[in-house]
């Protein structure tokens, strides 16, 4: 999936305090960057952790689809599923053990997984981003950290399975602004490993990658150094790990990127209008990621 | 002094106002809250002076011409971008292609400059306190380039007539680009550019990056290729 704009916001708290503010700072990050990607936005962001594995899915027919699921899904499952939903999405809490059973019922009933994990939940959708970030209610999300993205499709269709973030393994999750020329051949060697992409997207190949390396036993940063060496192309990443938070430019680093750190956080932008709201941005280290180079943070 | 704040102020109505007061004479100017804005202070046709409190998005300054511009935060791509004369000056950092195309004028970045800074300068001079990124002064034609940091790879790639001065490393020449003698003209134009930027460096810490003259002179003999 080309993309010669895109818009990525990604923030990190480093302390407790913000954790309540966090869906409302993204959100304005996120805004901000709607002229680089005015077709769909996504979000994922890593909130308290559940007495179990979220499971956020997706459905096209939400009121049908979600009525009656939660008792439907206690039976399927054999235990009790507490679900919230939230317009097109719902973030199940499933019970230990009961994944796998999950996962069949929602392919029985073409629903789609958007992501899981104990922490992260992701939302994605077409539109504006100020009505996806509303349709959500992101505004009203605390949490740890998060990454939102801002599409302009260039080559394929606006669909919400084209939207970014993409996630690929528990609490994992990319963004990427830019394009893979080897992602067919590196799509071949990842089934082979048993992380096959799902679609035909160029960053889900990114994101499977980097889950293949982690499940390898790779640090997120041995991960994000292995994509300067196997992927070819144009890119800047910013990844989420339930304590992590990464960031990597190609080479050429032709796409934009800027990063602020304080004593309270660190902050990626496409552009420093994401952090013009942030607190404290006038006394923030604000740097642009240098080339090849890998930049991460974990808790 | 006049103020203008820019979370009331829409953007054309900012650059209409200075380019009319560029017009017509002198003047001296504020901008508050650009919040990362792009196209703030640019196409000013006259010596006013304008301070930017803050930091600004792309193409801060373009086209400038005789204008003091002043940032005191970092900005994005295209600072300065084809300046014809006149001053611009960035306290922070400054994103890719800085001064790019530039004809005339004087661009000092106080903290770093990313890739491609300088790149087709046509006489411009720049100095950047801090360090610049890859592909630098990619086919430079003519003017200064001087950096008290370090540069990134490919400095000086397919260059012209810019003259180069680095005081720190550079990670690899470009490609016709080769360290140069440093004679007591070069010492001369060097001093003075780190006496306008502000700069505390001595000329004699720096070495001379230029073209080899290799790769766009007309040589006789590749007559059959045209």
């Amino acid at each position: 999936m080309e993309m010669t704009m895109c818009g990525i916001v990604g923030l990190f708290l480093k302390k407790e305090d913000l954790r309540p503010r966090l869906g409302d700072l993204l959100t304005d990050m996120l805004i901000t960057m709607t002229d680089r990607g005015p077709d769909s936005a996504g979000i994922a962001i890593y909130g308290d952790e559940a007495p179990g594995l979220k499971m956020t899915i997706q459905s096209e027919t939400p009121d049908e689809t979600f009525a009656g699921l939660g008792d439907a899904l206690t039976v399927a499952v054999g235990a009790p599923v507490p679900l919230r939903v939230a317009d097109t999405h719902a973030v199940l809490i499933l019970p230990e053990g009961t994944e796998a059973a999950a996962r069949a019922f929602m392919t029985e009933k073409g629903i789609r997984v958007m992501g899981t994990g104990h922490a992260m939940e992701i939302f994605k959708e077409v539109g504006l981003p100020k009505d996806v970030a509303a349709r959500f209610g992101v505004r009203g999300m605390g949490g740890s950290h998060g990454i939102g993205h801002t599409r302009m499709a260039t080559e394929s269709a606006v669909t919400t399975l084209g939207a970014h973030p993409f996630s690929t393994g528990d609490d994992q999750c990319l963004v990427h602004n830019g394009s893979l020329s080897n992602h067919n051949h590196l799509r071949r060697s990842l089934t082979q490993k048993g992380f096959p992409p799902s679609t035909e997207n160029d960053t889900e190949v990114a994101a499977c990658y980097i889950s293949s390396r982690l499940a390898e036993g790779a640090s997120l940063g041995e991960a994000l150094e292995g994509t300067l060496d196997d992927l070819d192309g144009f890119f800047t990443f910013v990844v989420g790990t339930k304590t992590g938070f990464g960031v990597v430019r190609d080479p050429i680093a032709c796409k934009p990127a800027v990063m602020a750190e304080t004593d309270d956080y660190v902050a990626f932008g496409s552009e420093y209008r994401a952090f013009a709201n942030l607190p404290g941005i006038e006394d923030a280290r604000v740097w642009e990621p240098e080339p090849a180079t890998v930049y991460f943070w974990e808790r | 002094m006049r103020t203008i704040d820019m979370a009331t102020t829409p953007l054309r109505d900012l650059n209409s106002t200075l380019q009319a007061a560029a017009a017509s004479g002198e003047g001296q100017w504020e901008i508050v809250n650009p919040k990362g804005s792009h196209a703030v202070a640019v196409g000013l046709d006259g010596p006013i002076a304008v301070t930017i409190k803050g930091s600004t998005g792309y193409y801060c300054a373009g086209m400038n011409k005789a204008a003091k511009i002043h940032v005191t935060g970092s900005v994005g791509p295209g600072v300065a971008e084809n300046m014809m004369s006149g001053h611009v000056i960035i306290e922070g950092d400054a994103s890719q292609y800085a001064g790019a195309t530039g004809h005339g004028g004087l661009l000092v970045i106080k903290g770093n400059a990313s890739s491609r800074c300088g790149i087709s300068m046509k006489g411009i001079d720049i100095v950047v306190h801090g360090n610049i990124g890859h592909m630098s002064a990619f086919m430079a034609q003519s003017g200064n380039l001087v950096v008290l940091g370090d540069a990134g790879d490919a400095l000086g790639d397919s260059l012209y007539e810019a003259r180069l001065f680095v005081r720190g490393s550079v990670k690899s020449l470009g490609a016709d680009c080769v360290e140069k003698e440093m004679r007591p003209e070069h010492v001369e134009i060097l001093r003075d550019l780190l006496d306008r930027s502000g700069a505390e460096a001595k000329p004699e810490e720096f070495k001379r990056y230029g073209s080899a003259r290799q790769l766009y002179n007309f040589h006789v003999d590749n007559a059959g290729a045209y």
